[in-house]
């Protein structure tokens, strides 16, 4: 990882590969297990992977308290390092942060990829479209978020110091963006219709944290999306099929797609 | 050294039905409203004859749980001052971080103070991990909250000259103008309950005197000297009466009557701290560091460690005995004369207080057995106090 700075923010990012722009925006949690998904997607684009402001070894910046900082923050990013006609893909909590992007601007994005994303309420207000990942019990939270939680779940005791304080600050960030509302921004879905970039709808099978049908309502939501399933694949299918989610993203946005 | 009886107005007879949470997610159809009425009216008996006794009287709140029905704790206080007249009512205490509506929680203590005609002492608690799911407050800025509550409050209690407009990181008022303002002036004294050295400095540099629980014979000198420097550094005045300790204490006429009543109030600690472990650590609710830390250990396992025996090996408080209580300095139990030598003790190891936080009933200990422990202790240990010297 290195460090780029963005206004008062040193950004921590992966940079990698050659070709056209493609920004990542990861999710609360498992942020390291992303690295064959990312290095696969790096043979055809130039990857831009950051973990988060406040999230990893770094403090959250003064000032930053919901998930509109953090999308104002990126847009600032892509323009401070001139990522044009980008494909701007966000997994979980990450394609939340890149939903509030593009309905403020979708001035820099050529592509939008949505993997098991949130952010979004449809449902009725006892209805809970997103599964409670504060309140679940550890053993039904890995099972819902993971198809084979034995696979990717790490074993805490091997990491370091370093590595499970980054652990810890990513959760204490999410659930700072995240807590109430929970996981969601109230507003957000009157505005989906501004979110005028094609966009891919991507969703794990089996994700217990939001369902499948929670993705097609999103994908119906938004003005020009399609969606697809990935099967074999819970809450992170980047994690868990990266090759599969690769290609689907490589076939909806590897074409030259200048706008 | 002022004394003051604490009872967690525990539901205790859905402790049956319960095994690995005694929180958050129980069922209220465990709560029978008949049982729970009478349950409610002889603790606040209980407390009423503390005026008699001398003894002051303290309550807190929890939430979501059968180990603690005091869901509210300015209710019973607001009870209490009116049907006891002479001894002192502490809440220990309020979770400013937790509460919505900090002006609400000024006019609740303002009003008190008026009403009791000064007698009320705040406390202001951030609470403990398993409080944030019934508030839904975000742990993970609960410290931020805490203190900009703290702030406001004080601000409105002590403001007389009509409306101020408060626009804070988390609290925003165009219109402070809290009615009453209080009895005591400027304000009511302000407690805090701390567990650590850390937070016992954050209180020294305001002077609000701390209470501690459960940190025993080990953990209790680092805490209160930590205080005492940093009260000292400040240059605040340093009282014993800035230091108080929870015990929990049960005295009989003989030794095994003593015991036997400290072992019924023991049920608290057993179960006190039976919590789905899922609740135990809210993301942010600790530092980064320790959260990390955390992850490495089994389910549950945060607050593991925080009761440990004199020579420092940690407790399991579900089946800690009153044998193993005594010796960590969490409980005082037996005859008068024990209780006595063992409060002397512990006093003396831990550089003195001023204030004693009696836990006189807990559990399935019975009010003629509550009447007792409470009678007796302020017959035969009371009026000894003054030999500790504060």
């Amino acid at each position: 990882m290195q460090r780029i700075d963005i206004g008062e923010v040193s950004l921590e990012i992966s940079i990698a590969g050659d070709g056209r722009p493609l920004l990542f925006l990861h999710g609360g949690d498992y942020f390291v297990q992303n690295r064959a998904f990312l290095d696969r997607l790096a043979q055809r684009w130039r990857v831009f992977a950051p973990r988060h402001p406040g999230f990893g070894a770094t403090e959250r910046p003064d000032g930053f308290r919901t998930v509109h900082d953090l999308a104002y923050f990126y847009l600032d990013m892509i323009k401070q390092q001139g990522l044009d006609d980008a494909v701007l893909v966000g997994a979980s909590f990450g394609g939340w942060i890149a939903l509030e992007m593009c309905v403020r601007s979708i001035e820099r994005v050529g592509r939008l990829v949505l993997i098991d994303t949130l952010g979004v309420k449809f449902g009725a207000r006892e209805e809970r479209d997103i599964a409670d990942i504060y309140a679940l019990p550890t053993d039904e939270l890995l099972r819902r978020t993971f198809f084979d939680p034995q696979r990717w779940v790490p074993d805490y005791r091997q990491l370091s110091d370093e590595e499970v304080t980054a652990i810890a600050r990513d959760r204490e960030a999410t659930a700072l963006y995240g807590w109430r509302p929970y996981m969601h921004n109230p507003s957000l879905r009157q505005w989906l219709h501004r979110v005028r970039a094609p966009a891919l709808v991507l969703w794990g099978d089996n994700d217990g944290i939001v369902r499948p049908d929670y993705g097609e309502r999103l994908c119906r939501a938004l003005p020009d999306a399609r969606f697809a399933t990935i099967r074999q694949a819970g809450h992170y299918p980047q994690i868990e099929r990266p090759d599969e989610v690769a290609d689907a993203i490589e076939g909806f946005a590897g074409a030259e797609v200048k706008r | 050294m002022k004394v003051w009886h604490f009872s967690e107005m525990a539901y205790h007879p859905a402790w049956p039905e319960l095994r690995d949470s005694y929180r958050v997610v129980i069922p209220s159809r465990l709560f029978d409203p008949k049982v729970g009425a009478d349950l409610y009216h002889r603790y606040l008996d209980e407390w009423a004859l503390c005026d008699e006794l001398g003894i002051n009287i303290m309550t807190n709140e929890h939430h979501a749980t059968a180990t603690c029905a005091d869901s509210v704790c300015t209710i019973p206080m607001a009870i209490l001052a009116r049907e006891t007249k002479k001894v002192r009512l502490l809440a220990l205490g309020m979770p400013i971080g937790n509460r919505n509506d900090p002006i609400r929680v000024a006019e609740e203590y303002s009003m008190l103070d008026v009403i009791s005609r000064g007698r009320i002492e705040m406390g202001f608690v951030k609470g403990v991990p398993f409080e944030i799911s019934p508030a839904n407050t975000n742990p993970a800025d609960l410290v931020g909250r805490f203190w900009e509550a703290h702030d406001l409050i004080l601000k409105a209690m002590t403001s007389h000259d009509g409306p101020f407009n408060w626009e804070g990181t988390h609290f925003h008022y165009r219109s402070v103008n809290v009615w009453p303002r209080p009895w005591q002036q400027p304000h009511p004294p302000l407690w805090m309950p701390v567990g650590s050295p850390s937070s016992a400095m954050e209180a020294a540099e305001r002077g609000m005197t701390i209470g501690v629980l459960n940190t025993g014979w080990v953990r209790t000198p680092p805490i209160f000297e930590a205080y005492r420097q940093k009260a000292a550094e400040v240059g605040r005045p340093m009282t014993p009466h800035r230091l108080a300790y929870m015990a929990l204490i049960g005295v009989g006429d003989t030794r095994e009557e003593g015991e036997r009543r400290a072992d019924q109030i023991l049920d608290y600690s057993r179960t006190s701290g039976i919590v789905a472990p899922q609740f135990m650590n809210p993301p942010g609710y600790a530092s980064a560091a320790q959260s990390g830390q955390a992850l490495r250990m089994s389910a549950g396992g945060f607050r593991a460690g925080r009761i440990q025996s004199r020579d420092g090996c940690p407790i399991d408080p579900r089946r800690m005995t009153v044998a193993e209580a005594v010796d960590a300095g969490l409980c005082f139990a037996g005859t008068p004369d024990d209780v006595f030598a063992q409060l002397r003790a512990f006093y003396d190891h831990v550089g003195g207080f001023g204030h004693l936080l009696m836990m006189g009933q807990g559990g399935l200990l019975s009010h003629e057995e509550t009447v007792a422990n409470l009678s007796l202790f302020s017959r035969e240990v009371l009026p000894r106090l003054g030999e500790l010297g504060t």
